[in-house]
């Protein structure tokens, strides 16, 4: 074994291939911090595979010198949970876009991060199908028109992060493309949970949907509509950072702080809280009733499932011996022909 | 087939006869016990050296109601002192639990048959549920046709085991094991064999344990006292090849073949697979082999489970995933992600009725089309098929050496009949078995990019692994440009592409062997099968050649692609003839790529072939 790691940058991490994203895509600024961030996690590229399905974020892996597989719709879960089965030893990333994750893929979504695979989900949520030219998605807001939907569409979005506590994940984050340093240290963090992790991504999709998310990234506006989680600490948001979040009974609300709310008297966030009540109730919050909060909504430990599984083969291996194919043969009622 | 002699000794009073073989059927309803019963008879009979080849027929119902005509679930078994290839087509002896397995199975015995049939069961509610209007053993008709043997079984069950303090629900549940007692002592078996079961499966409920003893020994012992039984049978063991032997059923043929084929190869076994009847024995049997490193992975559904065999094989395993019809196509978008990915992974179809959820528990052959063409784009892939249970466990390692060799996805075909039928098998020597060896390119470290579509002289690519230094690669299920792999849309390259792909498959019958035949090599008749249709057409063939029919048999273990020599064989007949458990797929596909006029013998009724059913066709041909 080498005994002196060789430093990397983020240039080590980029493939030769162009990127064939967009003019101003936020696909751009994630693949920017994912290379950014990787030298930092101290896993040598060898070690690091990315696998996506379809569509523009599923183009991802290529743009990568790590090894990858860009797969089919909605199934890089499945095909990210074989591999994590058979190499635990591997840093194992999905990358996925809303309709991706949601619709094609929201079964294997959902069983993969029940069994806490140990997987880096980052979902680039844009609102869109980008790829097919623009369709809603199952996060598109009631009522938006698009190519499929001239009159406004009429299914109920559904909040991602909402689903991924609903499947019982122990890790879920949220950031914004532009918020480029939140982005890299929600990656870091993302990558360094041991179980499934799944990091929702605001993404601008310049083309199909601009602007889907400028109340979250637009410099002006977002102190007033988002809310950056800290462990610990009390759920405080606003320029002045005088507004905060209180629980009345069990139903958030927005409080300004001074007038007799002291900072005590607010909801202190706490990502490791075994029952995930809190956690889904901050993801309930949303705009433009809340302030959207962005971070690390939870972050607990639970085994993983190859871990497990692979637990399960060291034990059969221990109380049985290693498997010989003589001895197969053998298993039942065997007789014997001169 | 029994060719009888006459009696030649005596037993308790009773004449011994020495038979070829015989053919038995248990058949009562779904919660009699009858697979159990059968698989019992089956185990005692290979033990005692006969040569056998079963065939269970239960309903999709885990329970329809009691006492229905479509409860009844049947175990067919064929026992010889030769070398048999099928389970019988006509049955000497019957037993039948109740009105409805009466009504269902009658048909299938031989005139002057032995039908035991346990009469307490022939109760006014049973024979409405069987919709008799009279009780059929009361008028006569039965005793004219059949050797009639009726055996107040539920009563003598119940007082076997009366000393057990079981309740009337218990106590009846014994009465398989009476008939099997039955059955061991009209064909003269040990019962040891399945005291042996009954100590290990009941060890720990000590009375439904004794409760069954008895009931086996009550039902052998009435055999030996009544006057019911004139004659009893023997069979001699079967002339087999000097060797060890073990009963096996295709799905356990199958399973020890991948584990088999992952030990040969080095490779830890990896299944993705969604439980589906009749492949979901295969999961079963594998999840309990960890300690041979075998990982099994139940998906959440069948997409998944071939997603995630798709994973593994980039990874480095054995990657396999098993399924029947309905589960092969949702696999299908996936099986041509894992034909352009250029990775060795097996699809294993246990084929089934079918459209749709069809005839889940009943056997077919109709998917053949499907797995040579139902995927979008040209996306051939190699097709190998099993013959018979034991044929699995070789079957099953060819197909990885192909997958391996070629850095293709092979499709492995068996079906219900195979899959749920039994028949010794030769264990082999762990020292006969053919390695599978398995390159991987090591890491890179003169800064040059890695290649992962290169080509050998097979046109199979280089199988990196994540984790080699210096050999990163990303592949993808769009098209790519040969060598780099890099992301290609040029029209002369995917062309190319689809060319090389097809070739490489193709290239395949290079290295399998030639097809072999039985009979004559030159002659009136070809009958050429493959899959579950081998020993009734063998048989068939054999027959007919004994009748001085100029018939020939070719059986395909290679779909695709075919062996060199297949078209010179068909050409050396007057005429071929395709037997197929569909409307003629296999027969369409050698119309197609030879122009050859093959005729069809073509059956959908969710059983096998019977030997005369092949026999008569053969003979209409070369008439
Ligand atoms: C089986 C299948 N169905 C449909 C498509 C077409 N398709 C490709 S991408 C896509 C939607 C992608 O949307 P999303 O996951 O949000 O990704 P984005 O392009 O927005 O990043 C669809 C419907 C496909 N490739 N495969
Ligand atoms: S269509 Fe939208 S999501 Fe896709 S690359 Fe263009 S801007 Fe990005
Ligand atoms: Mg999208």
């Amino acid at each position: 074994m080498a005994t002196e790691l060789p430093v990397l940058t983020s240039q080590d991490f980029a493939s030769d291939q162009d990127v064939r994203w967009c003019p101003g895509c936020g696909d751009y600024s994630i693949l920017a911090q994912m290379k950014k961030i990787m030298p930092s996690l101290g896993v040598p590229p060898e070690k690091i595979v990315f696998v996506s399905g379809i569509g523009c974020s599923s183009r991802f892996p290529y743009y990568m010198n790590t090894y990858g597989i860009h797969g089919i719709h909605g199934r890089a879960p499945a095909i990210a949970t074989g591999l994590k089965i058979a190499r635990p030893d591997l840093h194992v990333w999905v990358i996925t876009g809303d309709g991706d994750a949601l619709s094609i893929g929201g079964n294997h979504l959902m069983h993969a991060i029940r069994r806490n695979v140990d997987l880096n989900i980052v979902m680039f949520n844009n609102r869109i199908y980008g790829l097919t030219k623009g369709q809603y998605s199952p996060t598109s807001p009631l009522g938006k028109i698009t190519k499929s939907t001239p009159m406004g569409s009429v299914d109920f979005p559904l909040h991602p992060l909402s689903i991924a506590i609903g499947c019982e994940a122990t890790f879920v984050a949220r950031s914004v493309d532009v918020h480029i340093q939140h982005l890299g240290e929600t990656l870091r963090r993302a990558a360094e949970h041991r179980g499934t992790s799944f990091v929702e991504v605001y993404q601008n999709c310049n083309v199909f949907n601009d602007g889907a998310w400028e109340y979250a990234a637009d410099k002006k506006m977002r102190d007033d509509n988002i809310l950056e989680l800290e462990h610990g600490k009390p759920l405080i948001f606003g320029k002045g950072r005088n507004k905060g979040i209180r629980l009345n009974g069990t139903t958030p609300e927005i409080v300004e702080l001074g007038s007799g709310i002291k900072e005590d008297d607010l909801l202190f966030h706490d990502e490791k809280a075994e029952e995930p009540t809190h956690a889904y109730l901050l993801s309930r919050m949303r705009h433009p009733q809340f302030p959207e909060p962005i971070g690390v909504f939870r972050a607990v430990q639970r085994p993983t499932y190859e871990n497990e599984l692979n637990r399960q083969v060291d034990a059969a291996r221990e109380k049985r011996g290693e498997g010989d194919l003589a001895a197969l043969f053998q298993i039942g009622d065997t007789w014997t022909v001169e | 087939m029994s060719t009888t002699t006459q009696p030649e000794a005596s037993s308790g009073g009773k004449q011994i006869i020495q038979l070829e073989g015989a053919t038995v059927r248990l058949a009562g309803d779904s919660g009699d016990g009858m697979q159990l019963a059968g698989m019992q008879l089956t185990n005692t009979s290979a033990l005692a050296g006969n040569d056998i080849a079963t065939f269970p027929d239960f309903p999709a119902e885990i329970r329809a109601p009691k006492g229905t005509l479509a409860g009844v679930s049947g175990f067919q078994l064929h026992f010889a002192a030769d070398d048999i290839y099928t389970p019988g087509d006509r049955l000497n002896a019957l037993v039948a639990m109740n009105p409805a397995a009466l009504k269902t199975n009658l048909e299938d015995l031989e005139p002057n048959g032995i039908l035991i049939v346990n009469e307490d069961a022939f109760d006014g509610k049973s024979l409405k549920l069987a919709h008799y209007d009279e009780n059929p053993l009361e008028n006569g008709n039965l005793e004219e046709r059949f050797r009639l043997i009726r055996v107040k079984m539920t009563k003598l069950t119940r007082d076997a085991v009366a000393e057990q303090g079981l309740s009337v629900k218990e106590a009846d549940r014994c009465r398989n094991f009476f008939a099997m007692g039955l059955l061991y002592w009209l064909y003269s078996r040990s019962l040891d064999p399945t005291l042996r079961f009954i100590d290990a499966k009941f060890a720990k409920m000590p009375d439904i344990a004794e409760a069954n003893r008895r009931a086996l020994r009550a039902g052998y012992n009435y055999g030996e006292t009544t006057e019911a039984f004139v004659y009893t049978y023997h069979i001699d063991p079967a002339r087999l090849p000097a060797g060890t032997y073990n009963n096996v059923t295709g799905n356990q043929a199958m399973a020890w073949g991948m584990v088999a084929a992952a030990k040969l190869s080095n490779k830890d076994l990896f299944l993705g697979s969604y439980p589906i009847t009749p492949a979901s024995d295969i999961l079963h049997e594998l999840s309990r082999y960890k300690n041979y490193g075998v990982r099994t992975f139940q998906a959440e559904d069948e997409i998944a489970a071939i997603g995630s065999a798709i994973g593994a094989a980039f990874g480095g395993a054995m990657a396999t995933t098993t399924s029947s019809g309905p589960g092969i196509c949702l696999k299908s978008e996936a099986m041509g992600l894992a034909m352009i990915l250029e990775l060795p992974l097996l699809i294993i179809n246990i084929q089934r009725g079918g459209p749709s959820t069809g005839l889940p528990t009943k056997t077919e052959q109709a998917d053949l089309l499907q797995v040579m063409y139902g995927r979008n784009g040209e996306s051939p892939l190699p097709v190998v098929a099993a013959r018979s249970p034991a044929d699995c466990f070789d079957v099953v390692q060819e197909a990885w050496r192909i997958a391996t060799r070629f850095m293709v996805p092979v499709i492995v075909l068996s079906d219900g009949y195979i899959a749920n039928g039994s028949e010794p098998w030769r264990i082999p020597n762990t020292s006969e078995l053919k390695k599978i060896p398995i390159e991987h390119p090591g890491p890179l470290d003169n800064g040059d990019v890695f290649k992962p579509y290169l080509r050998n002289e097979r046109l199979a690519r280089p199988w990196a692994l994540p984790g080699t230094p210096g050999l990163m690669h990303r592949i993808g299920g769009l098209e790519k440009q040969d060598v780099t792999g890099n992301v290609s849309y040029d029209p002369l390259n995917h062309q190319h592409m689809v060319n090389t792909r097809a070739q490489k498959v193709a290239n395949i019958a290079d290295d399998i062997p030639l097809q072999e035949v039985a009979g004559p090599e030159q002659g009136d008749l070809l009958v050429l099968s493959w899959g579950g249709t081998y020993g009734a057409c063998t048989t068939a063939t054999q027959r007919c050649r004994a009748e001085g029919i100029s018939v020939a048999h070719a059986h395909l273990r290679y779909l695709n692609p075919f062996p060199r020599n297949l078209e010179k064989i068909l050409r050396s007949y007057k005429k071929v003839l395709v037997p197929e458990l569909n409307l003629g797929q296999l027969q369409m596909m050698i119309r197609s790529k030879f122009l050859i006029d093959a005729q069809g013998l073509n059956k959908v009724q969710g059983k096998p072939f019977s030997v005369i059913e092949v026999m008569e066709k053969i003979r209409k041909l070369t008439a």
